[in-house]
């Protein structure tokens, strides 16, 4: 088979003058393969040759090495930083490993399927679907009122970045102004959550790489966050705050002291983390040079957040697309340089310093006023006018039964999530219902970035590598 | 269970009692973390909840080393194969605990992605609803089944 695509065109039933060259230059096999597309197809309509190995799902075998002609990126051979082998071994000899998808260190059930050279992984090929929820589909049964329940649980470490994306798109349809009290709950809610985010990232790093008292270190401040959540949405995770027209509820009683409270306890666990980590020969050795990616492999397999930032690409949302007035709050995007498992570590340290940063002008800065916008047509009437009039008694039945209508047209919403740009695209065909939702979520891309960075590395860099790049499978499921 | 034959049945009731005893004080569950459920497992096993207090604090990597299954998240159709591989692969006595509403019933996914309810393909012992459940309605679940394991109710 030729390394180029080609495409099958519909010259089986009419030879021309040129055929027979062509045909001489086939085996037999190929012409067997030719009747059997021509039994197939009608002709002109074939799928193209190309496609034909890629479309099968592959699970159970790796392509033939001469059907190769995935790009050499994917090889690793044109990638100058990583750890090349010259000695290119003999596919028979590669040994098939089977990683997952029940495995502690994949984060879920991710499947990766690896050829080894020895100790040295040769190819690499992620299998995902493991966890796939049809929630895109599940969406379009939805109306959108009940939307944010079915996003939030895509990635579960940070729903209320999903939430968000959801709702900005839908708002940007309805043309809904969110008053500013409700836009600095949802930047205080979603700095919250990419703290968490970060810090469960902390905890199956450090794992991952054997310290295993991270897991312990890690979800115990993260308690801390997630208390605060509980107390403000009534829910642990999957929260259903931030809705379409602005937030569910007012923040509670009290909740300034919460904050000054994991103000103080999370900088210190951060500190302590650090402690523990900077110094570590251990945990330097197997992040340092691990899991290499460039600038250039980053934007070509649409690479965001912290690995595309720790490859020294100056790119968050927050600064190039500022979302729910974050721009008004003072912080820095921290950029690495190296692109290297290291460097996402302390990316992810500074920016979960930069979050807390964020909270901390949020609170002393929140103004008064709504926290969800007064258009009738998207927000429920106050609880208070239930009780005295029929009109809002009935407005509220309809907007939680058949709920509000959406002007027709698409609109995409981009948040930087704690692990990338996520973004929703809403379709809508002036119904309460989306005719098609779908998310652009940032961990398919990093699952997608896998074999560029484990390629010609170490067996043991494979779970750091994993790690590093902080996949949530509901996201990339979905 | 192992020995029937005992001279007297308050010998083999006590002898029962103890096994059992043993049982639910060091029952080990497998990883099989699937969705939000399974941080919510992990919050579990970390400090501010400390699964230690029940002995089952070892989450252990391979199904040959485990006792408990906790299904924690959605069951996909492809993923079921996989989960009864695993549970076939756990030595007896086993249980289940399915672990939030996806995978009791489907939860709020009716769609043709999921397994509605991972009873479809494995036995199951304590359901524990929520969407996730926190870790105190998962330790609610494990206190339960350690009281069905102690009872007899559950015979293997």
């Amino acid at each position: 088979m030729s390394d180029t695509p080609n495409v099958v065109t519909g010259d089986l039933e009419a030879p021309t003058t040129e055929a027979p060259a062509e045909a001489e230059s086939t085996s037999s096999e190929t012409a067997d393969r030719k009747r059997e597309v021509h039994d197939m197809w009608v002709a002109g309509t074939e799928e193209p040759a190309w496609m034909r190995s890629y479309t099968d799902e592959g699970a159970q075998e790796i392509l033939a090495a001469e059907d190769e002609s995935a790009p050499e990126l994917t090889r690793g051979t044109v990638v100058e930083d990583d750890f090349i082998f010259d000695d290119v071994a003999d596919d028979d000899e590669l040994q098939i490993l089977n990683m997952g998808p029940q495995h502690p260190s994949t984060h879920g059930v991710l499947r990766l399927h690896l050829e080894l050279d020895g100790e040295t992984i040769r190819r690499v090929k992620p299998i995902i679907g493991y966890l796939h929820t049809g929630m895109e589909k599940t969406a379009e049964t939805l109306t959108y009122m009940q939307g944010s329940t079915n996003v939030t649980r895509m990635d579960y470490l940070s729903p209320m970045h999903m939430e968000l994306a959801f709702s900005l798109a839908v708002e940007s349809l309805l043309g809904v102004e969110i008053p500013e009290r409700g836009q600095a709950i949802r930047v205080l809610l979603t700095e919250l959550n990419r703290v968490s985010s970060h810090l469960v990232w902390c905890a199956t790093q450090g794992t991952d790489l054997g310290a295993v008292s991270m897991l312990i270190f890690g979800l115990r401040d993260r308690e801390y966050i997630l208390q605060f959540f509980e107390k403000v949405t009534g829910l642990r995770m999957n929260h259903n705050f931030i809705r379409p027209g602005g937030v569910a509820a007012d923040l509670p009683d009290g909740w300034e002291e919460d904050i000054e409270a994991i103000l103080q306890k999370v900088p210190q666990g951060v500190s302590e983390y650090e402690e523990l980590f900077n110094g570590n020969p251990i945990f330097r050795d197997r992040t340092m040079g691990v899991g290499v990616i460039t600038p250039e492999e980053c934007k070509a397999l649409g690479v965001s957040g912290p690995i595309a930032r720790a490859s020294g690409i100056n790119w968050d949302l927050r600064k190039a697309f500022p979302y729910s007035g974050i721009d008004k709050y003072d912080f820095d995007v921290p950029v690495g340089k190296h692109g290297d498992v290291w460097d996402r570590y302390l990316v992810r340290m500074e920016e979960i310093k930069q979050s807390l940063g964020i909270v901390k002008q949020v609170l002393e800065t929140i103004p008064g006023g709504d926290y969800r916008t007064t258009d009738r047509k998207v927000t429920p009437p106050p609880r208070k006018r239930i009780d005295e009039s029929m009109e809002a008694l009935i407005h509220h039945f309809k907007l939680f039964t058949s709920g509000f209508k959406v002007p027709a047209g698409e609109s995409y919403a981009a948040v930087e999530s704690p692990r990338g740009e996520l973004g929703m695209y809403v379709v809508s065909d002036g119904r309460e219902k989306p005719w098609r939702l779908h998310a652009r979520t940032p961990s398919f891309n990093h699952v997608q970035a896998l074999p560029t960075m484990m390629t010609d590395s170490l067996v043991a860099d494979i779970v750091a590598t994993i790690a590093s790049a902080d996949p949530v499978l509901g996201d990339v499921d979905r | 269970m192992a020995h029937r034959s005992g001279p007297s049945g308050f010998l083999l009731t006590t002898y029962d009692a103890a096994i059992n005893w043993t049982r639910t004080r060091s029952m080990w569950a497998a990883t099989f973390g699937l969705a939000c459920c399974a941080i919510e497992m992990m919050a579990t096993g970390a400090a501010h909840n400390d699964l230690a207090r029940f002995g089952m604090e070892v989450f252990r990597a391979s199904p040959r080393q485990a006792d408990l299954m906790i299904v924690a998240g959605r069951v996909s159709q492809k993923m079921a194969p996989v989960l009864r591989q695993v549970y076939d692969q756990m030595s007896e006595p086993k249980w289940v605990i399915s672990m939030g509403a996806c995978a009791s019933t489907g939860g709020m996914f009716n769609n043709y992605a999921l397994v509605q309810g991972v009873d479809e393909v494995v036995p199951v012992d304590v359901y524990v609803p929520g969407c996730p459940p926190g870790p105190q309605s998962l330790i609610h679940g494990i206190l339960t089944l350690q009281d069905k394991v102690m009872s007899g109710e559950i015979v293997r």
